[in-house]
């Protein structure tokens, strides 16, 4: 028995505490460096954000060069399926831009009223700072999703700012680097976004799956939602501003029951995408 | 001259392949998940940390993986040090099992991954839960590693063909 535990101890010692043969470091020294910079990331020290910094602005511009076949591949995949989707979509398309071509005055008109409403009712209006980024990295981990823009705090990029793809919300910056920036898309499980459900004005928190959908969460009451209901930024936390369209209410969906705001934009497929700021005019 | 040049340099590569696919594997996800099957995913870097760890060492240093960690945990936007901590885990497993084993036998090793597997991952998501109050996915975790410990036994199988070929190179 005493024996065994000896074996079990040596062995331990030596996987462990043992330089191996052409081994720098000790296994155990780098175990203990390695909690050691956990505890750091923790405290939040300035040197350490100076450091993470300086490695993502590294590690990002190497990941988007080596990044580089697998987008080819990926591209290529889209291509061929776009391909074969083309006819049907025509059809679909010149029948939404029938639809859209009549919205579009009744918009501009809404639009305009809306504005000198709230100028009548002292209300915020928003101005907004635009710049698009390009997507270096789109990493789907099984962790964290999230996207990696080659605008950073040289751009004036801001933690909080806003990612459109064209005017659907997809994400907020959450980190910010010189010349590189963080986006977490809206699909994580740690987003978390106040919007408005229309019709109704029902306000609740949009919370990320993990998949192409998301989940209302913490409604007041318990309020039924007609399908096909639009949800959009509430404005809520004064973050975003309010109406950005983010996805619909599918009430058929036939995933998790909570699991029914299917987002407009494919948040697998983004290139580019708008950085936007938008900012209280003064009354 | 040239030929021996030549040679020495195709030598090298060989050599180091599996740290030059430990790091590009970290900088670009090498794990088919852009496929978008759901709970689809595996980590490639355990296997191969683990695999090399059990083999042969001294083509994949303890510091090399180390700073492998930390280029993922940029990459994925995690704190700077878990995945290098969770890496040097499935070494310390995979030398304590290289030190108790007479006689190696793939089969054996595979479960033992498993093992491995589940503690590493399992000291990840707790921390990332516990110290980052970071939400996670359990269930995708829970498919990352059944994807990752079924596929180890096939990469295994080809890096066992590649060690072959290293060491007739080497002869």
């Amino acid at each position: 028995m005493a024996a065994s535990r000896d074996d079990f101890i040596i062995a331990i010692r030596s996987a462990f505490i043992k330089k191996g043969n052409k081994q720098r470091f000790s296994l155990i020294g780098l175990i203990f460096f390695s909690i050691g910079l956990l505890i750091l990331s923790k405290i939040n020290l300035p040197v350490t954000n100076y450091l993470k910094i300086a490695l993502n602005e590294i590690v990002y511009r190497s990941s988007f060069i080596v990044s580089i076949p697998e987008k080819k591949i990926l591209d290529l995949n889209n291509i061929i399926k776009d391909h074969y989707r083309v006819y049907s979509n025509y059809l679909l398309v010149k029948e939404e831009l029938n639809k859209l071509k009549s919205e579009k005055y009744e918009v501009k008109f809404l639009k305009s009223e809306n504005e000198r409403l709230k100028k009548t009712i002292d209300e915020y209006i928003y101005n907004s700072e635009e710049l698009i980024a390009k997507v270096l990295i789109d990493k789907k981990s099984p962790f964290l999703k999230s996207i990696i823009v080659n605008k950073g705090s040289k751009d004036n990029i801001k933690l909080g700012m806003a990612v459109l793809d064209g005017n659907y919300l997809v994400g907020k910056i959450v980190e910010v680097n010189y010349s590189t920036s963080r986006a977490l898309l809206i699909s994580d499980l740690n987003s978390k976004i106040p919007v408005a459900i229309e019709p109704g004005n029902i306000q609740s928190i949009l919370t990320g799956t993990g998949k192409q959908n998301g989940k209302i969460e913490y409604m007041e009451i318990e309020i039924n939602i007609n399908d096909k209901s639009i949800v959009y930024t509430s404005g809520s936390g004064g973050i975003f501003k309010s109406g950005i369209p983010i996805g619909f209410y599918n009430k058929n969906a036939e995933s998790n029951e909570e699991d029914k705001v299917i987002f407009f934009s494919k948040l697998s497929q983004l290139t580019f995408v708008k950085l936007v700021r938008f900012q209280q005019v003064d009354k | 001259m040239s030929s021996k040049f030549k040679n020495s340099i195709r030598n090298r590569l060989l050599l180091y392949l599996p740290l030059l696919l430990l790091f590009i594997s970290v900088f670009n996800e090498f794990d088919l998940n852009y496929l978008n099957y759901q709970y689809f995913s595996f980590n490639f870097p355990f296997i191969l940390i683990f695999y090399w760890s059990l083999k042969r060492i001294e083509t994949l240093g303890y510091g090399y993986i180390f700073i492998a960690g930390m280029f993922n945990d940029s990459v994925l936007g995690f704190p700077i040090g878990i995945s290098s901590l969770t890496y040097l885990i499935i070494c310390g497993f995979a030398a304590y099992l290289k030190n108790i084993t007479l006689r190696p036998n793939k089969f054996k090793d595979w479960f033992y991954f498993l093992f491995t597997i589940l503690f590493a991952n399992s000291v990840n998501y707790f921390l990332l839960i516990l110290f980052f109050a970071l939400e996670v996915n359990y269930y995708e975790i829970l498919g990352n590693i059944i994807f990752t410990f079924l596929l180890y036994y096939i990469f295994a199988y080809f890096f066992d063909i590649y060690g072959k070929i290293l060491a007739r190179i080497r002869a």
